[in-house]
């Protein structure tokens, strides 16, 4: 009975978290639609993006929503290069091999900013960082009320980006059919690096909303990385609405499950989503049922 | 506050080199004097062995930075006397927070020869380091593992300078005990905020038995993973059920997101009272959040501010860049520990070592122990220290004889 | 001639026991175990990956599966360590058939496979730090007593010798493997599963027998990690990390290939203990070093060790054609 009364914040925190998880999906969503590749530096690269975030903050007293404008560029030309020099290069067209290749990367990324800028927990102090806004039965807060509403802004722009521009079309029929857009004189590894690219370029920003409320170490990708993943299946990969759907319910899921069960076993709840969708909708939510 | 660039560096790789080079001046100037006087002794070579990449990194790197500095410190007082001045060797490892990767580690540094191992600051790795360590009568310090586990295997080799859980639970409830009827009594329900996994869970049992018994009523614990991402729920459970205490245990990262939706989210219990909490006795959460940790209260390992040689220790660690952590200085202490052993064993055998280790009564150190005495590998004296974040310092309130404050409770409204 | 196909096991085996013989270094015979210990692992994902087809992110939940089991059966009921090795190769088993029906049922394919073994893992490291039996986020500590009775050995060749026993049987068991009509149903389904049932394969029932003895297969090298270590939690059982070292090794060493694990935890382990050597003790750098490497293998070498040594016989094979059999058994050996 107790807990009745913080269901419905429970219910608005769960959704502000799941916003961010739907932020930091939709890169490896549009990366695994695109690529089909499973990109397991996904989360080394959020935590390059946070330290690019805190860095502009602590050094250059940038403040992290303005940072958006520096790492969300910086980001993409990182994920073109790394698709383009790296990934592309040593795949050799194996789906295994990628897998591996994108694990390197993150052994890498993770272990030089750990020698670089060792494993200290670092954050920021924003002025908003503490304000909220009263609804009455609970306080919500400002950061995380700007994340939430992002991620909806976030995916809008992919959606448009997709459905209205040529480089739009262009992923997209490269998704679909890679060789016949060879044919027709789409350059693939282009599209595929610019996928990559933008890819990480939403991780980057998902760095910039997450940062007022969290932190950063060199480990800090880990702890979003799976969820991130059950994410992108809950949603369908390659489907941006799936991702924003999908982030939103595993926020529920684990908010819920939090309460009801205990932090711990609440946890449960969002792999045992992820079994019961894999197994009942393959394909996610909002999946291509090709 | 204003300059955090200087704490950016690797300092850990910039301070193995000095220790090096230090070492290596020493070896020149030896080399400089005339060959009439006595050889160079061969150097004692000491095996460091923290988890200084993975998960719990920081920890490693702060505890392996405070055992370098007491190396670099006995080495420029001149080494181990009764060995003719032998100089200290650290030989460094990582376990890279695996226990498989720190048992690895035993072995090389075993073949290495190292006369001891200071380590390995996990519970989980302490565990498995301690056991590969026995087979060789190799000596093992511990440095933090608090899990009792540690020393009730029977392994003569292990020696733990620090509390283990059951002494620090004690401790807790005891000056917990103190504090509330000191001021009346205020507080009766409390609520217990744990990280999962063996420190966390561990210590929420202890605490789950034993507070009842002093008149406490346990509304509920939540357990929490590490990592968690997010505390809203857990604070407002919290905020739901109003206890006069709240007790977290867990680590650095999750300590803060909690401390921090506390007071975001407007909770205003009677105290904060931490067992171990990860960074309620952290002079960096102090600085970057001095609005949430005001007023917080720690149970956990803390030096005697009374001894002139801990402000001075802390004032050197902050010159390199590093933070003044538990890490840093009971690693620190075991060093010291190690080379008194090796002083009075005069000799880097083995058997000498575990045997000047067992009989060792060192007070060199800056804890609030008193001399070693160890039974069983444990440290009779050593005891946690209850602290409270009393404005821009980190006061001990509890012993009484080392207490630099009065503990404020309950805590006043903070904005 | 069948035991012909054997001998290269049977040398390598002998090979490798004599070592200890030779190699008086505690550290070089660690670095062995472990060495062997992923091989064993590896090979168990080779079985389903290499061989079936079915690549799993999540081979962490056989192998923790069979270390909890052992280490609980010995605590809680009493049960001789010797026995509850048994026993935990068929709690794997069974775990890895459970995973199996549920997903081979639903007809779960490549990365849809590959997530759910993963979310399985997950699941499990979830219950054991929530259940009592496990010892809940405390985990759980064997008591030490060495004495091969207790399948603890004073000695570490005596570890040794188990674990090189283990990796052995997981060698003869995937060479009688690739010499059955499972192991060419198996080839079958990894090259192409709608044409293998059009064959008339069950396809359900190889994939189902796969997962099975990989599933035991890991569940061994998780035994064998309880006994030697001798403390479990949660994490360490159920942790990415074996996940991800179970994969790897096999993919480095030449995936559907008898050796290739073997080969692969040996180059790894080689170039990480040769990376620490190289990079000194600053915290990290070697672990980039090996992921620079790893990366580098990838480029340089898409079918793995194993696919670089049928590269080289083939050139020989071109200027010797009286090689030629051996040559066939060289590229699938």
């Amino acid at each position: 009975m107790l807990q009745l009364s913080i269901l419905a914040p429970a219910v608005l925190n769960g959704l502000m978290t799941g916003a961010v998880y739907a932020l930091i999906a939709l890169g490896l969503t549009l990366i695994y639609g695109v690529l089909h590749i499973i990109n397991f530096a996904h989360g080394a690269l959020l935590m390059l993006s946070l330290f690019g975030v805190y860095f502009l903050n602590r050094l250059a007293g940038i403040d992290p929503y303005v940072a958006l404008v520096i790492v969300v560029p910086a980001m993409f030309a990182l994920g073109y290069a790394l698709q383009r020099g790296i990934i592309a290069r040593t795949s050799h067209g194996k789906d295994e091999n990628v897998l591996l290749v994108t694990l390197g990367i993150a052994l890498i990324i993770e272990n030089l900013a750990l020698f670089f800028w060792r494993s200290d927990t670092r954050t920021i102090d924003v002025p908003y960082a503490f304000d909220v806004v009263d609804v009455g039965f609970t306080f919500l807060s400002v950061p995380r009320l700007v994340a939430f509403g992002a991620a909806f802004v976030v995916a809008g722009l992919l959606w448009l980006l997709m459905s209205r521009t040529d480089l739009g079309r262009a992923i997209r029929a490269v998704a679909k059919e890679r060789q016949g857009a060879r044919v027709v004189g789409i350059d693939v590894e282009h599209i595929f690096a610019m996928s990559f690219g933008i890819g990480t370029a939403c991780v980057a920003a998902a760095a910039c909303l997450l940062l007022p409320t969290f932190y950063v170490t060199p480990q800090v990708g880990n702890a979003f990385v799976l969820i991130a993943f059950t994410v992108v299946v809950l949603g369908g990969m390659g489907s941006f609405t799936g991702a924003l759907v999908g982030g939103l319910l595993i926020g529920l899921v684990e908010s819920l499950g939090g309460l009801f069960l205990g932090e711990t076993l609440g946890q449960i709840g969002i792999f045992l989503v992820f079994i019961a969708v894999l197994l009942f909708r393959p394909t996610g939510l909002f999946g291509d049922r090709t | 506050m204003s300059d955090n660039s200087i704490r950016f560096r690797p300092v850990s790789r910039r301070r193995v080199l000095a220790a090096g080079a230090a070492g290596g001046a020493v070896l020149a100037a030896a080399g400089t004097v005339p060959r009439v006087l006595r050889a160079q002794p061969a150097a004692i070579k000491v095996g460091l062995l923290h988890p200084v990449t993975g998960a719990i990194s920081y920890s490693g790197q702060q505890a392996r930075a405070g055992a370098l500095m007491a190396i670099e410190d006995i080495n420029a007082a001149g080494g181990i006397a009764s060995m003719g001045g032998a100089m200290l060797e650290p030989v460094l490892g990582d376990a890279q927070s695996q226990p498989e990767v720190g048992a690895a580690e035993v072995e090389r540094m075993n073949e290495e020869g190292v006369a001891a191992i200071i380590g390995a600051y996990a519970s989980s790795i302490s565990l498995a380091t301690t056991q590969a360590a026995a087979r060789y009568d190799l000596p093992h310090i511990v440095d933090v593992g608090v899990s009792d586990q540690i020393v009730s295997r029977g392994l003569a080799n292990v020696f733990r300078f620090g509390p283990g859980f059951g002494k620090i639970a004690d401790t807790a409830i005891t000056n917990l005990v103190t504090i509330n009827e000191a001021a009346g009594s205020p507080a009766r329900t409390v609520m217990i905020v744990h990280e999962d996994s063996l420190f966390g869970s561990g210590l929420a049992d202890l605490l789950n038995a034993r507070l009842p018994e002093h008149g406490f009523e346990v509304l509920d614990t939540i357990s929490h993973p590490t990592p968690t991402r997010d505390f809203n729920n857990v604070v407002l459970q919290l905020k739901a059920r109003q206890p006069d205490l709240i007790i977290p245990a867990n680590y650095y990262n999750e300590y803060v997101l909690l401390a921090r939706t506390m007071l975001q989210q407007r909770v205003q219990p009677k105290a904060v009272y931490s067992v171990l909490g990860g960074a309620a006795s952290s002079f960096r959460f102090l600085e970057e959040f001095p609005g949430a940790a005001q007023y917080i209260m720690d149970c956990n390992h803390w030096y005697d501010p009374s001894n002139p040689k801990s402000a001075e220790l802390r004032q050197r660690a902050e010159g390199e860049g590093l933070y003044f952590t538990y890490e840093f200085f009971l690693d620190y202490c075991c060093v010291g520990l190690l080379a008194d052993a090796l002083e009075r064993a005069g000799s880097a055998e083995r058997p000498a070592i575990i045997e000047a280790l067992a009989a060792s009564t060192w007070d060199g150190h800056i804890m609030p122990y008193g001399p070693t005495e160890f039974v069983d590998g444990q440290n009779q004296g050593a005891r946690p220290v209850n602290t409270q974040i009393l404005g821009d310092d980190i006061e001990v309130i509890f012993p009484t004889e080392v207490a630099s404050a009065e503990p404020v409770f309950p805590m006043p409204e903070r904005g | 001639m069948r035991a012909q196909r054997y001998l290269p096991i049977a040398l390598v085996t002998g090979g490798l026991a004599l070592l200890p013989l030779v190699v008086t270094s505690n550290f070089l015979l660690n670095f062995l175990i472990l060495t062997l210990l992923f091989a064993l692992l590896g090979q168990a994902w080779n079985i389903l990956g290499g061989f079936a087809g079915q690549f799993s992110f999540g081979h962490a939940v056989f192998f923790g599966s069979g270390a909890y089991a052992t280490a609980t059966l010995q605590i809680h009921l009493g049960v001789n360590p010797w026995v509850a090795m048994v026993l935990a190769l068929a709690v794997g088993g069974l775990v890895g058939a459970m995973i199996g029906a549920l997903s081979f049922r639903f007809r779960l394919r490549g990365s849809y496979f590959a997530l759910i073994t993963l979310a399985f893992a997950e699941v499990f490291r979830i219950i054991a730090h929530t259940a009592d039996f496990t010892g809940g986020g405390s985990g759980i500590l064997i008591p030490l007593d060495l004495r091969p009775a207790n399948l603890q050995f004073e000695d570490k060749a005596g570890f040794y010798y188990l674990v090189l026993a283990l990796t052995a049987g997981s060698l003869v068991i995937t060479r009688a493997l690739q010499d059955s009509r499972l192991g060419a149903w198996m080839l079958a389904i990894r090259e192409n599963e709608d044409s293998a049932r059009a064959l008339g394969i069950d396809s359900f029932r190889v994939k189902l027998v796969a997962i099975t003895l990989s599933g035991a297969m890991a569940a061994a090298a998780g035994v064998f990690y309880a006994q030697y270590f001798l403390y479990l939690d949660p994490g360490i059982a159920y942790g990415v990390g074996y996940s991800v070292e179970a994969l790897l090794v096999p993919i480095i060493g030449g995936m559907g290939t008898v050796f290739g694990p073997l080969i692969g935890s040996f180059v790894l382990h080689g170039v990480d203990e040769a990376t620490r050597g190289l990079t000194g003790d600053a915290p990290g750098l070697n672990l980039a070093l090996y992921g620079a490497l790893l990366i580098v293998m990838l480029r340089f070498l898409p079918a793995g060790l194993m696919g670089l040594a049928a590269q080289v016989k083939g050139i020989g094979h071109q200027r010797r054609t009286r090689q030629a059999h051996r040559l066939k058994e060289a590229g699938d050996a």
